[in-house]
């Protein structure tokens, strides 16, 4: 009874981290059609933003809820200010320059940073469930993950942000006839797609420290999440991460790690064969 | 096509690159041989990736993928069977997962950047999962897949009739005259009625599709070419330092090829060959002086081709020499 129970936890994290890691990239993925390859960088920043906050003494909440998603969410607006602006519309040339992106911050921080590995060590304690403990932080990502999905929900559904966000991405030149300025939407919807991508990589940091390279760890995953999940940011990423949380946990529990990421990753294309848009480019349509 | 084989231009640049080929170890000293020899390696890489997304039209961010594999075949082939053997893996292996994929990817129709992305995402588990056999489970025949320390000793290239395998001169020949040999063939590929509708495919793959050819069809026998190719590129890597390591299916690397080609200049001929040795240079000089961390040198370059030289160096020199010429002929007249 406890190893199901310890079992169903661990496939709902697994769901959960899946959705964190690549909620940031499916806002500006389902925004733009673009693919952030700067991502992996964006979350590795955050990581640091958090680390280095705590260490300067500053309270562990404050520097995951506040310090590291502003600091990423500023890196995020200037790239984007600086390079994804002249490139809107030519999908390809944005990827590889995102691409560049990527590289350069991970260069800056190992010149900047050093190449050691930084962390803080994990609060909240462990529950016992039966012979075994489960860690209290692991209750806690599955808490922000369903927060981050509540209130990104809220935002595009609600907010006057949201209903011209979502207008832009359903048809940007008529969002802009209607008097949208859609280059601000953009900037924006960069700018939130940064900072939940900033509050992802804190919040995996004390659970797996941060190196400059430590971007590169989450990405396979995040991207073949978001594809998989089609061009809706929340139906499809929700969608996605629970189907691939689950394969790619059995499988994990089943052997290693490794094999788990192979499965998820042969799950995806073997899903995208049979729904070539991904699955909110079938189902869901009209959703969020 | 007939026409272009006997072309006078033709067979002048085959015979000027062979001469220069042949040439080279007269005058270069063995460490620049050695040197060049890799640079010739990466050019072929350079060409395959060019001839699959310059030319076929599609965007394998994670081309180099298949350079490893193929590294990694000829290492495990090689040390099992001989070296022969392992060249022929390093060819079948690649090109039969490039079928798979593609056919995956091309007969489901997935769109240009989620083949990129999906491209990209099987280089990164695949470099995990590489790093993850350090364990000595993961043995095939003798050879020891070894995990993040790579395959070391992998053996030489030998031909099947000769007694010694190939040294330091033989083995430079060897990739400087595949790479001629790639070039060629692309050229004659692009002129050739298949390669034509390669490029039909690329341009608008519905009016392709509507005047009877198979786009799904096409790509896949690029891709697959493609593959074989960049793993041939991957077995001479691994013979000519006698080591495979799984930094071949890294992020980083695959991002170079795409460098070179980008900078050179996508779906030219000479630009990725360009791109791939002017690059390399720079970035083995760059570890000598240690002035610039690889990473930020190999990011602005890439940022700045994408968005100042979008069509590359070559295109951008050429039609710079085309306005030099034209300010010239007025100033004469």
């Amino acid at each position: 009874m406890d190893i199901i129970a310890l079992s169903g936890i661990n496939i709902v994290y697994a769901v959960a981290s899946l959705f964190l890691l690549a909620a940031g990239l499916s806002i500006i993925f389902g925004m733009m059609g673009v693919i952030n390859l700067a991502h992996g960088e964006f979350l590795m920043l955050g990581g640091f933003a958090f680390v280095l906050s705590v260490n300067a003494g500053i309270d562990f909440w404050i520097s995951m809820f506040v310090v590291a998603p502003l600091v990423v969410m500023f890196i995020g607006m200037v790239m984007e200010r600086l390079i994804v602006r002249h490139l809107y519309g030519r999908t390809v040339e944005t990827i590889l320059a995102t691409w560049g992106v990527s590289l350069f911050l991970i260069g800056v921080t190992s010149v900047t940073l050093g190449y050691q590995q930084l962390g803080v060590s994990a609060p909240l304690g462990s529950v016992e469930i039966g012979d075994y403990r489960v860690g209290g932080y692991t209750f806690f990502i599955i808490g922000l993950a369903v927060a981050v999905l509540a209130f990104l929900y809220a935002i595009l559904r609600w907010s006057s942000f949201g209903l011209k966000a979502r207008g832009t991405m359903q048809n940007a030149s008529t969002a802009a006839t209607l008097g949208v300025n859609v280059g601000y939407v953009y900037s924006a919807t960069f700018g939130l797609g940064a900072a939940i991508s900033g509050l992802a990589g804190a919040a995996f940091a004390p659970i797996a420290g941060v190196t400059p390279v430590s971007g590169l760890t989450y990405i396979g995953k995040a991207f073949i999440t978001v594809i998989a999940g089609g061009p809706l940011p929340l139906i499809g990423t929700s969608t996605a991460s629970l189907l691939l949380g689950f394969i790619n946990s059995a499988v994990t529990a089943i052997s290693t790690p490794v094999l788990g990421e192979i499965a998820l990753l042969a799950a995806a294309i073997l899903l995208l064969r049979l729904l070539p848009a991904g699955i909110t480019g079938r189902f869901f349509r009209g959703g969020l | 096509m007939k026409t272009e084989l006997t072309s006078p231009a033709f067979i002048a640049a085959f015979v000027i690159g062979g001469a220069i080929v042949f040439a080279a170890p007269l005058f270069l000293e063995t460490y620049d041989l050695f040197n060049f020899t890799v640079f010739a390696i990466m050019a072929m890489l350079a060409i395959s990736l060019n001839f699959v997304w310059g030319i076929g039209g599609i965007l394998s961010l994670g081309q180099a993928l298949f350079f490893g594999l193929g590294g990694y075949a000829y290492a495990i082939t090689a040390i099992n069977l001989g070296s022969g053997w392992g060249i022929l893996a390093a060819i079948a292996v690649p090109c039969l997962f490039a079928l798979i994929v593609g056919y995956v990817a091309f007969y489901g129709r997935i769109s240009d950047v989620y083949f990129g992305v999906v491209s990209l995402t099987i280089s990164l588990i695949l470099y995990n999962f590489v790093n993850s056999t350090s364990d000595a489970f993961y043995t095939i025949g003798t050879a020891r897949l070894g995990g993040y320390n790579g395959i070391p000793s992998v053996p030489p290239i030998q031909a099947p009739w000769a007694a010694q395998p190939l040294g330091f001169e033989a083995m430079y020949v060897l990739c400087a005259l595949t790479a001629l040999v790639f070039y060629l063939g692309v050229r004659l590929f692009v002129s050739a009625p298949f390669g034509r509708v390669i490029i039909a495919v690329r341009e608008n793959d519905l009016r392709a599709e509507l005047l009877g050819y198979d786009p799904r069809y096409h790509r896949l026998v690029v891709f697959a070419i493609g593959a074989a190719m960049s793993g041939l590129a991957g077995a001479y890597f691994a013979a000519w330092g006698a080591f495979i390591g799984p930094d071949t299916f890294s992020v980083s690397f695959a991002a170079q090829a795409i460098i070179w080609v980008l900078f050179g200049g996508l779906g030219t001929l000479i630009g990725p060959v360009v791109g791939a040795l002017s690059v390399s240079w720079f970035t083995t000089w760059l570890g000598e002086v240690r002035l610039l961390d690889p990473n930020i040198a190999l990011g602005l370059l890439f940022i700045i081709s994408v968005l100042l030289v979008p069509n590359g160096m070559v295109p951008a020199l050429r039609r710079l020499l085309e306005r030099l010429r034209i300010v010239k002929e007025r100033a004469d007249t």
